[in-house]
């Protein structure tokens, strides 16, 4: 077996079996947490409190205007690089050809060479954000490990699908398993990394936001 | 087959008419077309001129002849020119007229006059299974044969993905138990020309850069010749600007089909198949699979046959049997993988709830 055939064959078996038990894992686990009982008076209804808490998931992904010059700038670049980081894996041709292969239907792509403008974008911000958080003493302060592997594995994956995509380095064929193995390497770490944000995120907005109005302190 | 090989080959050419104007041309002609450094032209004028015709033996075993059949289409040179004016050919089973004790005794002269000098090629691979028996000629299985040929040559040439990698008879299950020339010979230079078959020219070029310049031409990993396995198919095709521009044809009577639009979504193996098909093409240059419309099956790359459907992209995963869809495979795994997943998280939250439980009655 060659390294192009472990790669997508064994070892992507391998990492989606893991992404898999790890993430429901982690969510039936999240779900079934014994939640603090409520002594005090309800101040909102049942249906205001579950419709603010659904409308705190959006209104809670904009930067609040009080601090919107402090963080503004942060938020533009997290939102351009995810941006763009969707649109690497939605609207590539080969990433369309392997989720269709899964999925069963297919959908129109863009252009190669505009795929791959935005992939040198996307890197480039993705390389600022990390910029950011070593020199700011704040967010160096509250980065882990688990911060700076989950950077280093994404660009990983954002690095070997643009050499694969430009034949730059070796045959396409060894350059394809390696971006393969990193896209394995990232389905394996998503489920105990930070990458879980991506199922966490909206949830937890609107359960503070939910709560919050039930105390009513709804914002 | 051997009464012509008194003459050089520069003889044989003014026999010919050759003048010394056109002889130069065609050694410039064929040192560019292989893509070699312009000081080889001289040297292989000087070895063409003085040298005397080389004795070539071609031996066939587990194989189609398809490999044979595109060797004796070669346009440029033609199998006639080689085999009468640059090589002796001197022991072919396919091509030659004698047979059986006639055939064998032209072989076993070819072998002792010319020991330690002759070219050995070799078509299809060699079965190993049921003691050889699965392919024997004149008494002997092909194990044999080879190695006892190969004992006498100066160089091997592997012609054909069978012999040179072990093709479809080394594919899964490997009933015949077949191997490459490379996994029976090991003390002989050998150039393997691989393909299912290989491009006429790329044979006979290949074979003639040999004789004409007396050295193994630079090989890739696999012991290909650069000058024809050095690029891949997708970066010579005509259609990579639709690669590029992220036009795919999605079926083989679609728009983008009829456009000629790029294949690699219906499973051109292209991009990781190195061959000289996207350039000097075949039946004399007319045109290449990809140009009729066809993705290439990466014939001429070790292991083709068990590398997944030929109908699928090279980005797709190899989920379930080849050909198959991968949906209902990929949909029971993830299932199992969910309930799994989900199961561990109940069990989790249990475990944390009692630890709680029990920390609050202490």
């Amino acid at each position: 077996m060659d390294l192009l055939s472990f790669a997508r064959g064994p070892a992507l078996k391998i990492a989606m079996g893991v992404f898999f038990v790890g993430v429901f894992w982690r969510i039936v686990s999240f779900m079934l947490l014994r939640i603090r009982r409520e002594y005090s008076r309800p101040r909102a209804s049942l249906l205001r409190y579950v419709s603010i808490g659904l409308f705190a998931t959006a209104s809670r992904s904009w930067p609040h205007p009080q601090f919107i010059k402090r963080t503004g700038a942060g938020e533009a670049l997290g939102y351009s690089y995810h941006m763009g980081l969707f649109a690497i894996i939605l609207a590539y041709g080969p990433h369309i050809a392997f989720l269709g292969g899964l999925l069963g239907f297919t959908w129109p792509g863009l252009p190669s060479s505009v795929i791959t403008g935005i992939a040198v974008v996307t890197a480039t911000l993705f390389a600022g954000v990390l910029y950011r958080r070593v020199t700011s003493p704040v967010m160096r302060m509250i980065s882990n490990f688990d911060d700076y592997f989950t950077w280093f594995i994404t660009m990983l994956v954002l690095l070997t699908g643009l050499a694969t995509s430009a034949h730059l380095g070796a045959r396409y064929e060894t350059l394809l398993a390696i971006h393969i193995l990193s896209v394995d390497a990232l389905l394996i770490w998503f489920p105990f990394g930070k990458l879980m944000h991506a199922f966490y995120i909206m949830p937890s907005r609107a359960l503070n936001g939910a709560i919050l109005a039930r105390k009513g302190a709804a914002t | 087959m051997s009464a012509r090989r008194g003459l050089t080959v520069g003889e044989t050419l003014r026999k010919h008419g050759v003048t010394r104007r056109g002889f130069v041309k065609f050694c410039t002609a064929t040192v560019t077309a292989m893509a070699l450094p312009p000081w080889l032209g001289a040297a292989m004028a000087a070895q063409l001129s003085s040298g005397q015709r080389p004795s070539v033996v071609y031996l066939s075993f587990q194989e189609c002849t398809g490999c044979f059949e595109s060797f004796i289409r070669s346009f440029s040179p033609t199998i006639e020119s080689l085999i009468f004016d640059v090589i002796s050919l001197d022991y072919d089973d396919t091509l030659m007229a004698a047979s059986g004790d006639a055939s064998e005794s032209a072989l076993a002269t070819a072998m002792k006059e010319h020991f330690g000098e002759y070219i050995l090629i070799v078509d299809g691979s060699i079965p190993t299974g049921a003691s050889g028996a699965c392919c024997t000629a004149g008494g002997r299985s092909a194990e044999d044969s080879l190695r006892e040929a190969a004992k006498g040559a100066r160089v091997i040439l592997a012609v054909g993905t069978c012999s040179s990698f072990g093709g479809i008879p080394f594919a899964d299950p490997n009933p015949t138990n077949a191997w490459p020339v490379s996994a029976i010979v090991g003390d002989k230079p050998i150039i393997n020309v691989s393909g299912c078959p290989p491009i006429p020219e790329v044979i006979t070029g290949t074979l003639l850069q040999y004789v004409t310049t007396g050295r193994i031409p630079d090989l890739d990993e696999h012991g290909r010749p650069l000058a024809f396995f050095g690029n891949s198919i997708h970066d010579r095709c005509y259609r990579r600007p639709f690669y590029d521009a992220g036009q795919f044809a999605k079926t083989f009577d679609d728009e983008g089909a009829r456009n000629g639009w790029c294949l690699y979504e219906l499973g051109c193996k292209g991009p990781t198949t190195y061959n000289a098909c996207a350039t000097l093409k075949w039946n004399g240059g007319t045109s290449f699979p990809i140009e009729s419309g066809h993705g290439c099956l990466g014939c001429s790359e070790p292991n083709f046959w068990d590398k997944g459907s030929f109908y699928a992209a090279q980005s797709t995963a190899e989920w379930g049997r080849a050909g198959e869809s991968s949906r209902k495979p990929l949909a029971e795994f993830a299932g199992a993988a969910i309930a799994a997943g989900a199961v561990l998280g109940a069990a989790s939250a249990g475990t944390g709830r009692l630890r709680q439980h029990k920390h609050e009655k202490e």
